[in-house]
């Protein structure tokens, strides 16, 4: 496949694509503070920890350290791993609360069995399915970072990894790596009917199993939805149509509502006055 | 580095089966006061290796009159958490190497970030 523009996976391996100065973006860019932060409010969400409890956390390409300001915001401790050099040196600079570590989440994490209750991952997974080396296997490197990292957790620890995956292929090889090594879970998928708020991420469970949590708007779309056509005794008058309703019509209205709801984006509740026209002297 | 991360650290060279505790050689060792969160630190205490802490502490210069094992009832008495609490979470190794104890691999420390990248033939 060609390289693509807008994969920065695709350009240059990790400890090189993050610089000074991709570093510095991150943190001054506000829209970039915002939706790295936004992403690991909800991946702690999907940890599931125990309430009022101080838990000891992992961090897995914690960059500058904006998914760690989080972590402490809650009251956690945590341990942030990243290959990146300049990135670390913008965490220090930012005086973050937890403990930073150089290292390649593809050789494996360096910590004693049964270390941490969870770890959680801002898009920082599909680099390793990239071989920026030679001696490089990404299946290889991928089985050894879940293997460690399983070993690393509590028992009934689990792992929440925000990715950006490319292709099925893509999320297969890693899902397939992380339940060789013994974990279990699956993906969560939230707004999957929008292309630009739509977010992965790969709910990992160590040891116990637990009940994979649903997907932020993803409750819409299981409606009694029948896959046989209603009989109406009603006559349609715009049969060209094919299902779609007039434009502008209030139905048409409300289906467009539905339709952004899903998405996830802000709607305005319906109320009676929905799609109604104005009155003429208005 | 914090000497709670030490005790968790382990050297994971290629070969190497226990690769633990690993030897601090510090140059430059700082101490941080950080907020003191009792129930954490009890919360930590099982999991520690006990053994290693002393002897990591004592390596620095900041045992603070630890004992060598664990008080019993440690929930309640504060007076041993605060300790604990000084010599894992606000002593720091700023600057200094981590030696693993099989190998002798050295992993250098720098502004406080130990450097745990493995060359091609050690991973």
């Amino acid at each position: 496949m060609a390289a693509s523009c807008r994969r920065p996976e695709h350009m240059t391996p990790p400890e090189v694509f993050y610089n000074e100065e991709e570093a510095k973006k991150y943190s001054q860019n506000s829209r970039m503070i915002e939706i790295q932060t936004q992403m690991s409010e909800r991946a702690v969400e999907l940890l599931n920890l125990p309430e009022d409890q101080p838990c000891y956390l992992l961090d897995v390409g914690c960059g500058p350290g904006l998914s760690g300001d989080y972590l402490s915001e809650e009251g956690h401790y945590w341990v942030g791993v990243d290959i990146s050099n300049a990135m670390l040196n913008v965490a220090l600079d930012r005086e973050v609360d937890g403990d930073l570590v150089l290292g390649d989440m593809g050789q494996g994490m360096p910590f004693r069995p049964g270390t941490f209750d969870g770890c959680i991952s801002i898009s920082a997974l599909q680099w390793l399915c990239n071989a920026d080396k030679k001696t490089h296997s990404p299946p290889k490197r991928l089985y050894s970072f879940f293997s460690t990292l399983y070993s690393s957790l509590t028992r009934g620890g689990r792992a929440v990894f925000q990715i950006y995956p490319e292709n099925s292929e893509q999320l297969e090889l890693i899902t397939a790596q992380a339940m060789r090594a013994g974990f279990t879970g699956g993906m969560v998928v939230d707004y999957p009917n929008s292309s630009k708020a739509k977010k992965f991420f790969l709910c990992l469970f160590a040891g116990v199993s637990g009940v994979l949590p649903k997907g932020l708007g993803t409750e819409p779309v299981d409606r009694n939805v029948s896959n046989q056509a209603q009989f109406t005794g009603q006559r349609s008058r715009f049969k060209n149509l094919k299902g779609k309703s007039l434009k502008k019509s209030k139905d048409w209205i409300k289906e467009k509502k539905e339709r952004r709801r899903r998405q996830g984006r802000d709607v305005r509740a319906d109320t009676k006055y929905t799609g109604r026209n104005r009155r003429p002297r208005f | 580095m914090k000497l709670l991360t030490h005790n968790m650290l382990t050297s994971h060279v290629k070969g190497v089966t226990k690769g633990y505790p690993l030897l601090i050689k510090a140059t430059e060792v700082k101490v941080n006061e950080i907020e003191f969160n009792p129930q954490f630190v009890s919360r930590m205490i099982p999991k520690l290796e006990w053994s290693a802490l002393i002897q990591a502490a004592e390596g620095l210069g900041y045992l603070q009159e630890l004992p060598s094992t664990p008080v019993s009832n440690y929930e309640n008495d504060e007076d041993f958490l605060r300790k604990v609490h000084r010599v894992l979470l606000e002593v720091e190794v700023i600057e200094g190497a981590l030696q693993c104890p099989e190998s002798g691999r050295e992993f250098p420390i720098s502004r406080g970030v130990p450097n745990m990248l493995l060359n091609e033939d050690e991973s």
